[in-house]
């Protein structure tokens, strides 16, 4: 095809889902002219799976997107339907909002918040492949004959990269939700030397809402309304509950259709060769591997406001239609169940992310970045997470700053970053709090104070976020301040404890010392000294668990401070392994193909043992100090 | 300079049978840690002030015992073989006691420091050229290459399976909260707070059970140091060339003959239990001054000893000095040894073998008695049920690995009071030690362990 030149610009972002609007969003702010390109701007912010963003860690990640100035959570507050906090009474660290959004609404909304940013063009159509120049990517053609110069690139293909559907026997080439599939790009990426793979996710049917019999189901509604709380940091209007969720179980007669026609399952029938996530196991997953169980949870939750689909959390699968339909209404409340869209698997490609640096660049290709699912994660959140910083960087890559890596210790994002590029994935990953070895640290509630301050220096926190971010923080230092300089007797703090079932203790001391006490509260607290000054509830949580957890956070602190000094010292790029005999084979090889960016790093590694890393360290040691003599005789 | 964070310590002489063990201690705390360990001789003496390039003699602390004299040098960085301030205890060799001096510092904040730390800082802080740094990376790399080889088999059977069992519970438990945290709406079944508190506190007591395993087992290798007590003239020399088999101390049948603290280092027969053994001046009040020195060493080598053989002689009346030792003795690790047997009996043993773990006549010119004797030590050390094939931890590694990994179970529940996101992170401490070990990584077991057991997902 002959090839015409359309345009140019500093960044160009394959892909419109949860990714790369994050991506082409966050390097527009930066000041990079910024191209999007779509297969179809209906689906700009597509959720072909669940109606909800957030839950647990995946809050984490979605209030981290907004602390550094990010898109999803202002949008999710904007389109809210139903809130929960999860994990109340677990700890504050654990605690995950879960918001149930308009699905459609939500796609509007992203749609016209990218529209009005400035430096951000978008596009409909596919990109076909990349135009590379001795190792580095110089621009994009599209399906149409076009081209476009860029000087970086951010792919956030999704699921519609060689995007397979699989419904029972059936099978055909498409993304989700009917849009096309990308089919070129992946043979020009190869080519590119990116080792591409394939994996497999599914979602589950969606169902009409009269055909649901919802008095024989539970209903799950959110949380109280003076408890809801926004995802961004910036939502000051007040949030309402729109719709209830229900809750349904399968059964042993379920169980029984899976069963006797679990051969024409396309995953078992060996039809699909991509690996699924075994954290999104479909229905005849659980049903198969865990047998003694007799049924299984199912989460109803509405579309959005304006269509009668339901989402039938929990029963993913991609068994052919009629089998679903029968299995379907053995579920109480189900009997006459209709079926709107048919749950499906879909197998894409997607890349080893080892083949990544900590900043979501490609090592083999300059000015490449991936993100989200392309990238082997699964999740609305995890994708979102990617996206701001593959847009930071690809933007800072084009406009000659420093690129930005976020450490473990830093956020859920650089924890998810790290373990993808450091320790690869064997399946979709999802992120969880037993991921984050900080997490006592790293709570959805201090997200701001971990992230903004970056956020302002790359210049995607504006001066509003800025300014409110300053006065919470001057508001939260004044108010720890009072706490641990008022002092509070016994007696006064006997009624509200007795109260509460709470011990009170036999001592007074400053209202800091007694909050540190098991089951005293800060508002206990602030009925005996009066409440404090700008303090809202996101700043009582912040404190109130800074006091209580001040001996592990300090623990934590100090492992951080540990880490950080090898986090400090970089490998260089050109740095040969070849020469360090005293590794054995297996860790040579994996620093090899990992290419760690920090000791820190390579010290992740599996199979990089503290004596490799001791040795490793020498020779960076030595292999400076022969550089500098080096250069003195210059 | 490069900041390091950890202030490490290690044996900075060879192990083994030198005169004098230097304990090197460096980095940013090093002179709080040596102050918390080094008491000075000279009450005025501040182990903080000190100039470097000093030195200041003492003793060293354990468990708030004094133990060894201790000469301590200072050096403040950058003038210091690492170029951070360093501070080097110098105790006697070939004994327990440079061991002691290590457990105290890392009581007091230490950290042991890994193969060629020290160097690394000398490094990193310029205190190096080049040739220098590529003959120390010489060495490393090929003790690393010995190491890859022996790394397969580093951690003994018993020892590997205990801690595989250890490990394998823990992961048990996290998977457990992982999954009851990570899936909040699933069925995944509350854990009790009081099935929690008692794993811990199996944990706590199985680490326990290794970690004085290890003390077991440096007295295995590294001998118990025991001395021998008594008025002079008593056979406390004979015993000692009993036990040695052959003479080492001068005996002679005048009192006050052996006036300094003599060491042995015996194997005991069957057992192959190591003794230091140190004979001492008799205990007696005495005019002569250099006499009455050594005796004031043999009170204070009695207070530090792990084994005390005390020697009364049964052919003679009790003495005021035999009822002051046996009143020293109660509570230690003592052993009673009413000599002379074949002598008439005239002393009242009733008065003073209550004092003691055992008590048992012999005589110490016959080597019959050996057995006896032997026997009578394991009982006291605690070693008669001794299972030379159980699990026990072998290096001082190993040991801060296990110690690190109880501290953070027992923090774990002080946090059962506070969150179980605490307590789950101190699990995951817990767990990172116990790997350590083993020298994987606890993550993709732990997710196994998630996945397997629990049916959650979407």
């Amino acid at each position: 095809m002959e090839y015409h030149k359309l345009g140019s610009y500093d960044v160009v972002v394959i892909g419109a889902g949860h990714a790369g609007i994050e991506a082409a969003h966050a390097a527009a702010r930066l000041g990079a002219k910024t191209a999007l390109f779509t297969i179809s701007l209906d689906f700009i912010a597509n959720m072909p799976c669940n109606p909800s963003i957030g839950g647990t860690a995946k809050g984490h990640l979605v209030r981290e997107v907004d602390a550094l100035g990010g898109l999803m959570g202002i949008i999710a507050d904007k389109t809210f339907l139903q809130s929960r906090m999860l994990n109340r009474g677990k700890g504050p660290a654990v605690h995950s909002l879960r918001v149930q959004t308009d699905r459609k609404q939500y796609h509007l909304a992203m749609k016209q918040a990218l529209e009005l940013t400035p430096n951000l063009y978008i596009h409909q159509g596919e990109i076909t492949a990349l135009d590379r120049q001795e190792g580095r990517v110089t621009g994009v053609f599209t399906q149409l004959g076009g081209y476009y110069e860029a000087g970086a690139v951010v792919i956030a293909t999704g699921t519609s990269l060689g995007g397979k559907i699989f419904v029972g026997e059936a099978s055909y080439e498409s993304g989700p939700d009917g849009q096309h599939a990308s089919t070129a790009l992946t043979r020009d990426l190869v080519e590119a030397g990116l080792p591409i793979r394939r994996f497999k996710t599914g979602t589950p049917a969606r169902v009409h809402r009269r055909s649901i019999d919802f008095s024989k189901l539970a209903v799950q509604p959110g949380d109280p309304e003076e408890e809801l709380q926004p995802f961004s940091f910036m939502t000051d209007f007040p949030l309402h509950n729109k719709v209830d969720c229900y809750i349904a179980y399968t059964n042993p007669r379920t169980h029984d259709i899976i069963r006797a026609n679990i051969h024409r399952s396309p995953l078992y029938g060996g039809m699909i060769q991509g690996v699924g996530p075994r954290y999104c196991p479909s229905i005849e997953d659980k049903v198969m591997r865990f047998s003694e169980k007799d049924r299984h949870q199912i989460f109803v939750e509405p579309c959005g406001e304006n269509t009668e689909e339901m989402y039938l959390q929990g029963l993913s699968s991609s068994l052919p239609e009629d089998v679903q339909n029968a299995m379907y209404r053995t579920i109480e409340g189900f009997e006459h169940l209709e079926l709107m869209r048919p749950a499906y698997a879909i197998e894409y490609d997607c890349l080893d992310p080892t083949a990544m640096k900590p900043t979501l660049e490609m090592k083999a290709l300059a000015g490449v970045y991936g993100a989200g699912q392309f990238n082997g994660t699964s999740g609305y959140e995890e994708a979102a997470a990617q996206g701001i910083l593959a847009g930071i960087n690809a933007a800072c890559h084009v406009l000659g700053r420093k690129e930005l890596v976020l450490p473990r210790h830093s956020s859920y994002l650089g924890t998810l970053v790290d373990d993808l590029v450091t320790k690869g994935v064997l399946d979709p990953y999802r992120m969880m709090t037993s991921r984050s070895e900080y997490r006592l640290t790293l709570r959805q509630d201090n997200a701001d104070e971990r992230l903004t301050p970056i956020g302002r220096e790359y210049g995607l926190v504006d001066d509003d976020r800025w300014a409110r971010f300053t006065a919470g923080q001057k508001a939260k230092e004044k108010e720890l301040a009072r706490l641990e300089n008022t002092s509070v007797k016994a007696a006064q703090l006997r009624q509200a404890a007795l109260e509460a079932g709470v011990d009170p203790g036999e001592t007074g001391g400053s209202a800091a010392q007694l909050l540190r006490r098991p089951g005293v509260t800060y508002a206990m607290m602030t009925g005996i000294i009066g409440p404090g000054e700008d303090i809202t509830p996101m700043l009582v949580q912040k404190i109130e668990t800074e006091i209580k957890y001040a001996g592990y956070i300090q623990r934590q602190q100090r492992a951080i401070r540990e880490v950080a000094r090898h986090e400090n010292t970089p490998i260089p790029e050109g740095f040969s392994y070849a020469g360090l005999q005293g590794l054995t084979l297996e860790s040579r090889e994996k620093l090899e193909k990992i290419r760690p960016a920090t000791l820190a790093q390579a010290g992740r590694i599996p199979g990089v043992s503290p004596s490799d890393l001791a040795q490793l360290s020498l020779a960076l040691l030595t292999w400076q100090k022969r550089r500098e003599e080096g250069n003195s005789h210059d | 300079m490069k900041e390091f964070t950890k202030t490490i310590c290690a044996l900075a002489t060879p192990p083994g049978e030198g005169g004098i063990a230097v304990v090197r201690l460096s980095g940013p705390d090093a002179y709080p840690i040596a102050a918390r360990v080094f008491r000075p001789a000279n009450p005025e003496k501040k182990v903080e002030e000190a100039k470097g390039y000093t030195a200041l003699f003492g003793h060293y602390l354990l468990e708030g015992r004094p133990m060894d004299q201790t000469v301590a040098l200072f050096y403040r960085a950058p003038h210091s073989y690492t170029g951070e301030d360093v501070v080097e205890l110098s105790v006697h060799g070939g004994s327990a006691m440079a061991q002691g001096l290590l457990k105290a510092l890392l009581a007091a904040g230490a950290s042991p420091a890994g193969r060629g730390e020290f160097t690394r800082r000398a490094l990193e802080n310029g205190k190096m050229d080049l040739a220098q740094a590529e003959s120390v990376m010489e060495i490393i790399s090929a003790a690393g290459r010995q190491g890859a080889a022996l790394a397969a088999g580093a951690l003994e059977g018993s020892l590997s399976k205990k801690i595989t069992a250890l490990a394998g519970e823990l992961v048990e438990l996290r998977g457990h909260l992982a999954a009851w945290v990570d899936y909040p709406e699933e069925d995944v079944p509350q854990l009790e707070e009081s099935v929690l508190r008692s794993a811990l506190h199996s944990q706590i007591a199985q680490l326990d059970q290794l970690i004085k395993g290890y003390r077991t087992g440096s007295i295995l290798r590294q001998g118990v140091d025991a001395v021998i007590v008594g008025s002079p003239n008593v056979g406390k020399s004979t015993l000692l060339n009993l036990l040695a088999g052959y003479d080492r101390a001068i005996v002679t049948p005048v009192a006050g003959t052996t006036r300094d603290i003599v060491e042995e280092r015996i194997r005991l027969g069957e057992s192959g239990v190591c003794l230091n053994l140190f004979d001492t001046a008799g205990l007696r009040q005495t005019g002569d001054l250099v006499e009455a020195e050594g005796i004031r060493r043999s009170y204070q080598k009695l207070d530090q000893a792990g084994l005390i053989l005390a020697v009364f002689d049964l052919s003679r009346p009790l003495t005021r000095e035999d009822l002051e030792l046996a009143q020293r003795c109660q509570g230690r690790p003592a052993i009673a040894f009413f000599n002379k047997e074949d002598l008439d009996p005239r002393l009242d043993t009733q008065v003073l073998a209550p004092c003691f773990k055992a008590a048992l006549p012999i005589t110490a010119r016959q080597e019959e008695s050996l057995p006896l004797i032997e026997s009578a030590i394991l009982r006291v050390l605690n070693l008669s049920q001794l299972d030379p094939t159980a699990a026990a931890l072998t290096s001082q590694r190993q040991l801060e690995a296990a110690l690190r990994a109880r501290e953070a179970l027992a923090q774990g529940l002080s946090a059962l009071d506070l969150g179980l996101d605490a307590l789950s992170v101190c699990l995951d401490d817990g767990l990172d030690a116990l790997y350590a070990l083993l020298g994987r990584d606890p993550t993709a077991d732990l997710l196994e362990e998630v996945f397997s057991k629990f049916c959650v997902g979407k």
